[in-house]
């Protein structure tokens, strides 16, 4: 390790009020979780909560998902640290849910049962489309638990005082746990009603936050961003205008640009939000979730940037930057500033309860893929009764956690936002181009989905891998560390940070491809199955009655 | 459940073939597609603004807000009102439509 002494992490809050507000939550949730799971019989229960939420308890789930970690304490540290830069974060993320609105959700609730892979497989060759798409939903799903499970650690050694290496991996441990816990006993169902509960808890706070930072102020969110400013002798002016994290050399702005289609391409081909779409009873109400999603996720990214320069301008970035968790711990310092031990303990809780909702949903879906697309369709050829089906995606979901734990403790101290941004720059590599072209392109066939699903996934991961994020990043002075996840080595190629402006490119050309160089011919009767159903609802999987 | 639907794919290409369900496919694309480039073209914009105009995005309009920040909630207000738009449309131009072929379906089974 460096020479750089950790800072005492227990200058803030008090441990023991805060490990009791988290054990109520957990306790809470747990009640919930064990109700819910008492009319779980069914896969379509395990699976899809038997399609029974409304469009809004759904769209205010989704939310839940969505505002990850990533949302409330990436984004309002990268606010506070790199201004500007940090909100165009939010954008990227909100404006994203239009592709899923308008392109994406209902026909995509109207085709499938479970998972990407039905819909992506509806009318190709089953096993093979079935297995990338599993593949790419593993792989997608893994990127964003890290990121999930990297926010854990820094958290945590913020609020119980935990400092030291040893003491975050026990406790990224004890979340990994009880987010089994909850897989395990609410299957769909109790995870959604998590994410309900925690994004109810998380608008609730944030509006709390933001009026008290506006109300310091005069309500004036000028007077915020000058107070910001001031506060920031380093960054200064620059903290308002873009350019102060990618504005540095030509790389930088076309790292940036690469970040923004990644973001604004990737919503709508992460699968535990396409899962979602299935837990409510039909398209129309598919809709209303995204509807929904869109004015709660766009609410919180306004108040989010009240937070983000709020932190700046009572916090002070070099608090921010100090502290044990770095730029994710500016939303917790800034409740701190704000209310003191309590309201910390509270914002605190909440930003737990969000790692732990999505965590829990991320889970789900990738052990629902692996169950249903691999295990049932692939390996067991559709021969298996669902009983056997949901233990296996039971099982895997204790694995999948596991894994999770691991990497967590490997990825603990990475902005989760920038994290979250390579999973995104995955699914919009993999997926989205394999979703766009299996609706609405006739033409598409088997080898065009393999090589766009096969080409996405492994330009985008191995231009991760030899990029600066993994390896060769320069030694910053103070610190004596890289910003690369690896230290000491150097083996990058790749210039920029985020792969997307290469491989999402890359994945269209060669579903192009794939498919005019392929002999196959296009399935005229299920072309005409998945049109006429996926405009008309006709056939869709209906809501299971209880 | 779909296994009922899927005995039926004569039915499925017959409609596919008929005015009515032409009418519908084309009426969404013609709603969808379009909005998706407009609105993407409107963030793209946005995005290249950022990155290569960083000093006319850090002009000051009033006080401290600057034009980067006002581009910024023209992406929230654009989103919301695409948003608004196309629920509004879909309730009333593509529902009707899409419920009324996918009756004839039902009646066609029985």
């Amino acid at each position: 390790m460096s020479t750089f002494a950790i800072p005492a992490a227990t200058n803030v809050g008090n441990p023991a009020l805060n490990i009791t507000i988290f054990a109520l939550f957990v306790l809470v949730t747990l009640v919930i979780v064990v109700r819910a799971a008492r009319t779980n019989t069914t896969a379509a229960d395990y699976y899809a909560g038997g399609r029974a939420f409304s469009g809004r308890q759904n769209g205010i789930a989704i939310a839940g998902d969505y505002l990850s970690a990533a949302s409330f304490l990436g984004i309002a540290g990268a606010i506070a640290l790199n201004g500007y830069d940090g909100f165009l974060y939010s954008i990227g993320f909100l404006v994203a849910w239009l592709v899923a609105l308008l392109l994406v959700a209902e026909l995509l609730r109207n085709t499938g049962r479970f998972t990407m892979a039905d819909v992506l497989s509806f009318r190709l060759r089953q096993r093979p489309v079935r297995t990338a798409a599993a593949i790419s939903t593993l792989v997608v799903s893994f990127f964003y638990l890290l990121a999930q499970m990297a926010g854990a650690g820094g958290l945590v050694s913020l609020l119980l005082g935990l400092d030291g290496v040893g003491a975050q991996r026990v406790v990224i441990a004890v979340v990994g746990a009880i987010m089994i816990a909850y897989v395990l006993i609410g299957g769909m169902k109790g995870t959604t009603w998590v994410q309900i509960v925690k994004a109810t808890l998380l608008l609730i706070g944030s509006v709390v936050m933001t009026v008290w930072v506006l109300a310091k102020f005069g309500f004036s969110l000028s007077n915020v961003l000058g107070a910001a400013v001031d506060n920031s002798p380093k960054a200064g002016e620059k903290l308002l205008g873009p350019g102060l994290q990618y504005g540095k050399s030509d790389l930088t702005k076309i790292d940036f640009i690469s970040l923004s289609l990644a973001l604004v391409l990737g919503t709508a081909g992460l699968p535990h939000v396409l899962m979602r779409f299935y837990t409510v009873p039909s398209s129309k109400e598919a809709r209303k979730s995204v509807e929904w999603a869109i004015w709660l996720i766009g609410g919180f990214y306004l108040l989010s940037l009240v937070l983000g320069y709020g932190a700046a301008a009572l916090v002070g970035p070099k608090a921010i930057a100090a502290a044990p968790g770095k730029a994710n711990s500016a939303a917790p310092l800034l409740a701190f500033e704000l209310g003191g031990e309590i309201l910390l303990g509270l914002i605190s809780a909440i930003a737990f309860a969000t790692i732990l909702a999505v965590v829990a949903g991320l889970t789900i879906t990738a052990s629902a893929s692996f169950a249903h697309d691999v295990y049932a369709q692939v390996i067991k050829r559709g021969e298996v009764d669902a009983d056997s089906e949901v233990r296996v995606a039971r099982l895997t979901a204790v694995v999948i956690g596991i894994v999770a734990i691991i990497g967590g403790i490997f990825a603990n101290g990475q902005n989760i936002a920038f994290l979250v941004a390579l999973a995104f720059a995955v699914a919009a590599s993999a997926n989205l181009p394999t979703i766009l072209y299996s609706l609405f392109w006739k033409r598409f066939n088997t080898r065009g989905a393999l090589w766009s699903l096969y080409g996405g996934l492994i330009s985008a991961v191995t231009l991760i891998i030899f990029s600066p994020v993994v390896s060769g990043k320069p030694v910053i002075p103070e610190t004596g560390k890289s910003l690369s996840m690896l230290q000491g080595v150097d083996f990058h190629w790749f210039p920029l940070d985020n792969p997307g402006i290469v491989s999402i490119p890359l994945a269209f050309f060669l579903g192009w491809l794939g498919t005019v160089t392929s002999s196959e011919a296009p399935n005229e009767a299920k072309f005409a199955e998945m049109e006429v159903r996926s405009l008309t609802g006709h056939g869709a999987e209906k809501a299971v009655a209880h | 459940m779909s296994h009922d639907a899927r005995e039926h794919t004569g039915t499925y290409i017959e409609l596919q073939q008929t005015e009515e369900f032409g009418e519908l496919r084309r009426r969404f694309r013609r709603f969808v597609f379009p909005m998706t480039a407009l609105f993407l073209a409107w963030y793209f914009l946005y995005v290249l603004l950022a990155a290569y105009a960083p000093d006319f995005m850090s002009q000051k309009v009033y006080k401290e807000i600057n034009v980067g920040l006002l581009f910024g909630f023209g992406q929230f207000i654009s989103t919301f009102l695409i948003t608004i738009l196309y629920v509004r449309w879909a309730d009333r131009e593509f529902d009707p439509r899409a419920e009324a072929l996918h009756d004839r379906l039902e009646e066609g089974q029985r």
